[in-house]
């Protein structure tokens, strides 16, 4: 039953994105841009939780996966010379998404392996080479423009590419922490050996949270680049990665709904806050350091204390 | 040749900078098993406390550098020793029995305030560090420069790597961290204040980063109150490359990061600069995840 819930909703989610595609002309545009871009953090941190929260394993590159989504599909959309106008574009366009999710999750693959054998800290610091040393790289490839950056991306995302994405990202993410092969993914997080011992393979579980959040931080690349149309290596620093970060544990790492909801108020806040922009990042790092000494589990779910048992169920609203 | 040689001095210069910051983290991770991320940070704060306070005491030493430097190198090493004590006892302290992630986000925080804070207090442009080390040459021909500035930062680092390897192991208080490094409550049961290690920890590790800033910025002088993240990342990966917990790999993994690194920008491109500790500590990790010198932990059942 919960599936079908969850289907219905997902496919009214979709029709909605789509309405609204009909009548974004006629909002602001500074609120509109505001909007898309709830929309891709919800899908960066909604999969990072993937990987942070349900996983329980800790990464600092999600940006480095985003980065190989946006040029991915830049460079797809751009030597297609797609411009949007044709039913044939429009698929092309998801190609384009898709294929930058592709891309991304091979290289999830690759910081997936060394997930194996590392935990904790040392995976926190070596995901976080891996998306620097994406941006080096990056940086030095002339055809995708260097530090320059990579100019005259079609402008295609609009909200019904972002917001059915968003829609699929949550579909997917809830039906799998609920399922039976998901829960292998908590009893990975609360206790690996425990899981080893009932014939979980946890290095599976693993390779696949990383692969699938690297899938969807690709496409969430992609959605940005074909929004922004002008990308550059700087934008997907670890700055951006530890923006994420505090976006999934502020929400409560595991906690579908209370991620959603951080994503957009800290998506808001910022714009809101504009005048005090120097302090954001001052007060977001003192949040984490009170957050973590005081409500381990994020600020928007009441839960389980540390040590229980008892596995919390996710849900989409 | 030559310029070969030339690289290797510099290398080493660098190297040296970083095992210096390296040493904090090993000797950090040593007793709490847990990567201090705002150590690189400590390390900025370092070079700011040097910024503002060698004009003074340049000028109260009536421009004398051999005189002053030690001076504001003390000077720093004591500011830095307080700021790293008081991050234990408010971010850490109240952590310690919690979850390692909990602490690792907590460091991440720490890390991210002291920088941005760093914005706010000192201004994010960039500062020119006066002049410390007095300029000049110990050899200068046509294919070799070898200014004081490396000799007095090779130097520097050394003996204080010396100093900390009398405190560690010769001192009561060295013994005490190490038997609290092998065991917490087995130390604690032989009436070793756990706190008090743990705090004299954080001075010998912050004071060392303190030291590290004022060569480094000697070196490179524009500071920046994001200047701490590479270098502390770099330390980070030359501390795991030597072997986390050891200090002799600490030394040796640094003086390896900052010869590599000053090769790679010497004869490839600094372009890849960056990328070059990472991808060593990617390998490291895959191939010998203790490191050079580091021995093997078996995870207790």
């Amino acid at each position: 039953m919960k599936f079908y819930r969850s289907i219905i909703i997902f496919a009214a989610a979709v029709m909605l994105s789509f309405l609204a595609a009909l009548f974004e002309n006629r909002i602001n545009p500074y609120y509109f841009q505001i909007l898309i871009y709830i929309g891709i953090n919800i899908i960066l941190a909604s999969s990072l939780n993937l990987i942070n929260g349900f996983a329980g394993q800790f990464s600092l590159g999600h940006a480095g996966f985003m980065a190989i989504g946006a040029y991915t599909s830049a460079v797809v959309t751009s030597t297609l010379r797609i411009s949007g106008d044709s039913i044939i574009d429009i698929a092309a366009f998801a190609v384009a998404l898709l294929l930058g999710g592709f891309a991304a999750s091979i290289f999830g693959l690759l910081v997936g392996i060394p997930s194996l054998r590392l935990k904790g800290d040392y995976l926190a610091i070596t995901t976080l080479g891996f998306g620097e040393i994406i941006r080096v790289i990056v940086q030095n490839l002339d055809f995708l423009g260097g530090a320059r950056g990579f100019t005259g991306i079609p402008k295609l995302a609009n909200s019904f590419w972002v917001f059915s994405t968003v829609a699929a990202v949550i579909f997917l993410i809830a039906n799998l922490v609920n399922s039976t092969y998901g829960k292998a993914f908590l009893a990975v997080r609360d206790d690996e050996l425990a899981a080893e011992a009932v014939g979980i393979s946890s290095t599976r579980i693993k390779v696949i949270a990383f692969v699938t959040g690297a899938f969807f931080a690709g496409m969430a690349g992609g959605l940005y680049a074909h929004f922004v149309t002008y990308i550059n290596p700087a934008q997907f620093s670890f700055l951006k990665s530890f923006e994420i970060v505090v976006m999934v544990i502020i929400g409560g790492m595991g906690s579908i709904a209370g991620v959603i909801i951080s994503a957009v108020l800290l998506t808001i806040l910022p714009e809101a806050l504009r005048t005090v922009a120097q302090y954001r990042m001052v007060i977001y790092s003192l949040l984490l350091i009170v957050i973590m000494i005081t409500r381990p589990q994020g600020l928007f779910i009441r839960r389980r204390k540390t040590g229980n048992i008892v596995v919390p169920k996710a849900r989409i609203i | 040749m030559s310029e070969l040689l030339q690289q290797i001095i510099n290398g080493i210069s660098l190297g040296s900078i970083y095992a210096l910051i390296a040493l904090g983290y090993t000797m950090i991770y040593g007793i709490l098993r847990f990567i201090n991320f705002a150590h690189g940070d400590v390390f900025m704060v370092g070079s700011f406390i040097g910024y503002y306070l060698a004009p003074g005491i340049i000028s109260l030493a009536g421009g004398n550098l051999i005189l002053a430097a030690p001076i504001v190198l003390m000077a720093a090493m004591l500011g830095c020793s307080v700021l790293g004590m008081t991050i234990e006892k408010l971010a850490y302290r109240p952590l310690r029995s919690r979850p390692k992630l909990t602490v690792l986000i907590t460091a991440i925080g720490v890390s991210f305030f002291l920088e941005y804070g760093g914005q706010l207090v000192f201004g994010p442009d960039p500062k020119l560090f006066p002049a410390l080390i007095p300029s000049g040459f110990v050899i200068n021909t046509e294919n070799l420069v070898v200014g004081t500035n490396s000799i007095v930062v090779i130097a520097t680092a050394l003996a204080l790597m010396l100093l900390l390897r009398f405190i560690v192991f010769n001192t009561r208080m060295g013994t005490a961290m190490r038997a609290v490094s092998y065991n917490h409550r087995a130390a604690s049961l032989m009436g070793i204040n756990i706190d008090t290690v743990i705090s004299f920890t954080f001075i010998l590790g912050s004071s060392l980063a303190a030291a590290a800033a004022l060569l480094y910025s000697s070196v490179y002088p524009s500071i920046n109150p994001l200047m701490g993240i590479f270098p502390g990342l770099k330390a980070f990966v030359a501390a795991v490359l030597g072997g986390i917990g050891n200090l002799a790999g600490a030394a040796l993994g640094g003086l390896i990061i900052g010869i590599t690194e000053t090769f790679v920008s010497g004869y490839i491109s600094s372009t890849f600069r960056d990328a070059i500790a990472f991808s060593i500590l990617i390998l490291i990790l895959l191939f010998k995840p203790a490191g050079i010198l580091g021995s093997h932990e078996s995870e207790k059942v």
